[in-house]
């Protein structure tokens, strides 16, 4: 059951990293730094609840709104560039995270032994579940609050005329521009709540992993964050989720037996994915089948 | 109304535009021609606030909008067409008509008046109002692209090569909906490449080649076909 629990956790965490990319990608922004955000949630709510000994709650979001200022820095430089050029710059923005906590020592002492991030040892010892006595099922419990609250804000958004706003700015920013949308206002909101909602999950991350170090930041996961929107479709957040669950569940694991073969039929997956279902995994024809399947009525769109 | 005073704009070091003075008056089509590359759009772009004038200015009703950004240039009251029909592909007509409104603050009430006020002025719009626009044909989405500068209830409408790429018919039909709007009063800048039928519609017009104004009159006044010539082709002045 332990197995199940913690699998239900990571792809709780795994659905906040991509809907934190699936904002991004919205107004057309495709970010390669989201692992850069992620880090930042995951050391800084570490160090509350391990050396300023601060409640699960407050550290989390501390560490979140932190992520977002950083996401909200790199959201001006960001606006000179656009699609490859962004990719490496958010590369680089990731990296220089990630060699920042590969570096970071702060220890102190508690209960006879020392506690902190200790540079190229990773950071242990984040115990903050294990000291207050939280069940499996507490911890997925709490770790599914959070993600089904960013849901259905974006879910929300994405409704309202803000969506609108930010899917403009993805389909055309010179028409955007000549109806009167600023892209500056536009694109770093977006990179600000995608670097918070990457800031959650780094944060619940951090604790229900108990340790982390500088080599779960690379570029790989960063990887996986835009994959999933993209292997998902961006017709809604439910395709995120549909595409973690497909990888992270099925594919990898899933197809743990296979052994050695598991990594090429992993790529080869995602390729017929892909192909059978260029638009998403969770295109807008999938969404009218399954509104159908369950008694609503497919087709019609409400509008805000 | 919109009063531009030896506006300089430049890409880099490359000046685009090297000091362009014109004026388009209330209720009239202002007609700016000429060649490819002499600095129609650049003009376009600076006064829509989406490329920032080196020096110069831009007036609107004693309004200085030079240093203004594209956003607050629209709720200003000026509103770009731009050029080749960007739509919004992936949003159905309805909704890229209430794009448009962006700008505003307006009640959702006065937003769906407006919409419907556009299905009565371009009824093919209705028809198709459920359809992605980029699955519309080039005229439609030409309609579109003018509806939703219209639902910014602008002051001026700015339009950029309103007829490129579209069929002699249906260039004749977007001319017509030109002179419709400017009967009902819309003061319009229009750029264009088609002179014969601009020079149709205008009050006023000025030539610019390489950045400058080369010449200005209102048709009639002079011999057409010089007009055309260097608007298509440029001339060899100094």
């Amino acid at each position: 059951m332990s197995y199940y629990l913690g699998l239900a956790q990571l792809i709780g965490i795994h659905t906040l990293l991509g809907l934190s990319a699936y904002v991004l990608m919205l107004t057309g922004q495709l970010s390669l730094g989201q692992a850069g955000f992620f880090a930042i949630g995951a050391y800084c709510a570490g160090i509350l609840t391990v050396i300023f000994e601060l409640h699960i709650v407050p550290a989390l979001l501390i560490a979140a709104l932190l992520a977002a200022f950083f996401a909200f820095l790199v959201g001006f430089p960001a606006l000179r560039v656009k699609g490859l050029m962004l990719v490496v710059a958010t590369i680089a923005f990731g990296e220089f995270v990630r060699l920042f906590f590969f570096n970071l020592s702060w220890r102190v002492p508690r209960d006879g032994i020392h506690v902190g991030p200790d540079s190229t040892n990773g950071f242990r010892e984040i115990r903050y579940f294990v000291a207050n006595g939280w069940s499996a099922w507490e911890i997925t419990l709490f770790v599914w609050t959070f993600v089904l609250l960013v849901m259905a804000a974006l879910w929300w958004t994405d409704r309202s005329r803000a969506g609108a706003v930010l899917r403009a700015v993805g389909e055309d920013e010179l028409a955007a521009q000549s109806v009167g949308l600023s892209l500056t206002t536009v694109k770093v909101t977006a990179m600000t709540a995608g670097g918070f909602i990457a800031g959650v999950g780094g944060a619940l991350y951090a604790h229900t992993a108990t340790y982390v170090d500088h080599l779960t930041f690379t570029v790989l996961l960063a990887t996986f964050a835009i994959s999933y929107p993209i292997l998902g479709g961006l017709s809604s957040v439910f395709g995120t989720l549909v595409a973690v669950i497909f990888i992270q569940g099925v594919l990898v694991e899933g197809l743990r037996f296979m052994g050695d073969w598991r990594s090429i039929v992993f790529g080869l997956l995602i390729v017929v994915a892909m192909n059978l279902k260029p638009s998403g995994l969770f295109d807008a024809r999938t969404a009218r089948l399954l509104r159908r399947a369950v008694g609503l009525r497919g087709g019609e769109k409400s509008r805000a | 109304m919109l009063s531009i005073r030896d506006l300089v704009t430049s890409y880099g070091n490359i000046e685009a535009l090297r000091g362009i003075s014109l004026d388009a008056a209330e209720g009239e089509v202002t007609c700016l021609l000429g060649p490819n590359g002499a600095g129609k759009t650049t003009t376009l772009f600076t006064i829509a606030g989406i490329l920032t004038a080196k020096s110069g200015a831009v007036v609107l009703n004693g309004e200085d909008m030079t240093r203004l950004r594209a956003a607050e240039v629209v709720s200003r009251g000026i509103a770009l067409v731009p050029e080749n029909r960007l739509v919004f592909p992936r949003m159905d007509v309805e909704d890229n008509l209430r794009a448009g409104a962006y700008s505003r603050r307006a009640s959702a009430a006065e937003i769906a008046a407006d919409v419907a006020d556009m299905y009565r002025r371009f009824p093919r719009l209705e028809e198709r109002k459920d359809q992605l626009a980029g699955t519309l044909s080039g005229g439609e989405q030409q309609m579109l692209a003018i509806a939703r500068g219209l639902m910014a209830r602008p002051r001026i409408l700015l339009m950029d090569e309103p007829s490129i790429g579209l069929a002699p018919m249906i260039v004749a039909e977007i001319f017509d909906i030109i002179r419709e709007l400017n009967r009902e009063g819309v003061t319009i800048l229009l750029v264009e490449q088609n002179a014969r039928m601009a020079l149709d519609v205008a009050h006023k017009f000025y030539l610019i080649e390489g950045g400058r104004i080369t010449f200005s009159g209102s048709p009639g006044e002079i011999e057409q076909d010089e007009v055309i010539q260097r608007a298509y082709l440029g001339s060899r002045q100094g």
